[in-house]
């Protein structure tokens, strides 16, 4: 087929126009997000709200700060359950998942990776806490490790896949065995790829709300024991959002802004790491 | 783990072999005086599946010699290096027939542990392997880690000994904790002899080392080879036939995995016995 050249300068000022305008609708979604929490939010950004717990209704100055650390704390403990786990079995998957086993645990890691958070919440719930009796922040973290892990093992495995297998030649040829390999020469030379899997592992788990409604329930109060249900952000947002009064919808909006601050922070870390790795590179 | 770019020369090898004169069997003619073999090939045959990498292939190789293994693509050299520290078994579907004697003990034998005969016998790379996420130094005590603990001031006192003898000391030793992906390809290479020697092994494989280097960094890998015979049995794989003039003592000659032809490199050049020696040295074919 052959085109004029006119047409073919239109045809391409045509396609050209079209990828800016979906690449602009794209992010469309994520400008009007963070503006429209800013605007209805920050405003009731105080230090009471990153200090104080929740007050009764009527009661002035009561803030976020049992779910700030609630969140800190269930997603910290997920994370030191789940990182060690998706890690691990990523580095199994990159370097000696060929076979039969290989082949399933991707199936099941990507499987888990697609079934609906809450009904990750009613396993942590089957799991824990039926078995013990009650709502627990560990629940939580239980729950939130299992949406990691087969994140974390993905992302790890393309990881220590993209290290050259001259590396590995030398490290063996040196005397040295498969495991040390494996985890001294190949996953330290992924390492900020595989840093940067965790952290945006964790930042997608850190605003996950329904598996936390089943195990780590939420409340009221400050505490940091892991063994009691414990306060988080989205569920707090989740709560104060359903509620009537106007004062916990100006809450519910200022404590979504701080999770997607939150999430954003986790992301520019996650930049920073990849992008020391190219510079070392 | 997969090993592609070797696998992959497996089917160069599927062309039926034309006729090789009967190979030449025990020791490498120049023995006749010297003493026992240092290392010693006999009747070895590599596999890659159904395929036959390296034929029935014996040859001796001398203490304190440089022995270059030369041919066309395919013809087996790389991969009869790769048996002699156990790194061909590392590639999956491989195996190896016949026997690798190191001071008369055979590597193969069901008792001995392919990870101490890596210790013992060392390798160098086509391409620099220097690990990016260690220091120069930490670098060359790589090989260090995997032996028996050491003190500090003994591992550094290694250190330099090894970057001494790889000729790099003078041009690394202020920067010993930096980076090693700085240097350039060459010292790069140095690097990685000065990490192959550090834990004293007996031999040291090349497996043609300047393949990526520019001509000043080959002549500096040359010169080292000849420093390095001194205390270590040398195989060098290469390509380059002025390269295997220039380095070694002894050359060996394989084509279509088969050994066709070895003796003392200059008269392997000079006046080749076989045909396809002289062929290949005169730059007819390969």
């Amino acid at each position: 087929m052959a085109f004029s050249p006119r047409t073919r300068r239109v045809v391409g000022a045509a396609m050209t126009g079209a990828t800016y305008s979906a690449a602009a609708l794209a992010i469309i979604p994520l400008v009007a997000i963070l503006l429209m929490l800013v605007m209805k939010g920050a405003g009731s950004l105080d230090w009471n709200f990153f200090t104080k717990s929740a007050v009764p209704v009527g009661e002035p100055g009561g803030g976020f700060a049992h779910a700030i650390v609630g969140t800190l704390l269930i997603v910290g403990v997920a994370a030191a359950i789940g990182i060690p786990i998706g890690v691990g079995a990523g580095i199994y998957l990159a370097e000696f998942g060929g076979g039969i086993v290989g082949w399933l645990v991707r199936f099941v890691a990507d499987t888990l990776n697609g079934i609906p958070s809450i009904l990750i919440g009613v396993f942590a719930w089957t799991l824990v806490v039926r078995p013990t009796g009650r709502f627990t922040a560990l629940a939580g973290s239980v729950a939130l490790a299992c949406i990691l892990v087969p994140i974390v093992a993905r992302t790890t495995e393309e990881m220590v896949r993209l290290v050259p297998n001259s590396l590995r030649e030398a490290a063996l040829a040196l005397g040295y065995p498969r495991w040390r390999t494996s985890l001294t020469v190949v996953a330290r030379t992924a390492r900020a790829g595989i840093i940067t899997g965790c952290l945006v592992a964790v930042s997608r788990v850190s605003g996950e709300t329904a598996p936390l409604l089943f195990t780590a329930l939420g409340n009221q109060f400050f505490s940091t024991n892991l063994l009691q249900p414990i306060a988080a952000l989205p569920l707090q947002v989740y709560y104060y959002a359903l509620g009537p009064y106007e004062e916990w919808h100006r809450q519910a909006w200022a404590g979504a802004l701080v999770l997607i601050l939150m999430v954003l922070l986790l992301g520019i870390l996650a930049r920073l790491a990849t992008r020391s790795r190219h510079e070392r590179a | 783990m997969n090993v592609p770019d070797h696998a992959s020369l497996a089917p160069a090898m599927t062309v039926p072999l034309p006729a090789p004169p009967q190979t030449p069997s025990g020791p490498a003619p120049a023995s006749a005086a010297g003493p026992v073999p240092r290392l010693a090939v006999d009747r070895l045959t590599a596999w890659y599946g159904d395929i036959a990498g390296v034929r029935d292939v014996s040859l001796a190789f001398e203490s304190n010699r440089v022995t270059a293994l030369i041919g066309p693509s395919g013809c087996g050299k790389s991969t009869l290096l790769r048996c002699l520290n156990r790194m061909h078994e590392l590639v999956p579907g491989t195996r190896v027939e016949g026997r690798v004697l190191l001071d008369s003990h055979d590597i193969y034998a069901p008792d001995v542990n392919a990870i101490a005969v890596r210790r013992t016998v060392g390798m160098v790379f086509q391409k620099p392997t220097p690990f990016p996420t260690m220091s120069i130094a930490d670098n060359v005590a790589a090989g260090l880690v995997v032996g028996p603990p050491i003190s500090r001031s003994v591992r550094d006192g290694i250190v330099e000994r090894a970057l001494r003898r790889a000729a790099l000391w003078d041009e690394v030793k202020d920067r010993l904790g930096d980076s090693p992906l700085a240097l350039s390809g060459g010292q790069q290479q140095r690097l990685c002899v000065a990490r192959t020697i550090a834990p004293e092994p007996e031999v040291l494989l090349l497996d043609e080392p300047t393949a990526s280097l520019d001509p000043l960094g080959s002549a500096r890998i040359e010169e080292l080879v000849h420093e390095l015979k001194r205390e270590f049995t040398v195989v060098i794989v290469t390509h380059n036939l002025q390269q295997a003039a220039r380095v070694s003592d002894v050359t060996a000659f394989f084509y279509l995995g088969a050994l066709i032809e070895t003796g003392p490199t200059a008269h392997l050049f000079t006046a080749p016995t076989q045909p396809q020696t002289e062929a290949y040295v005169t730059g007819r074919f390969g």
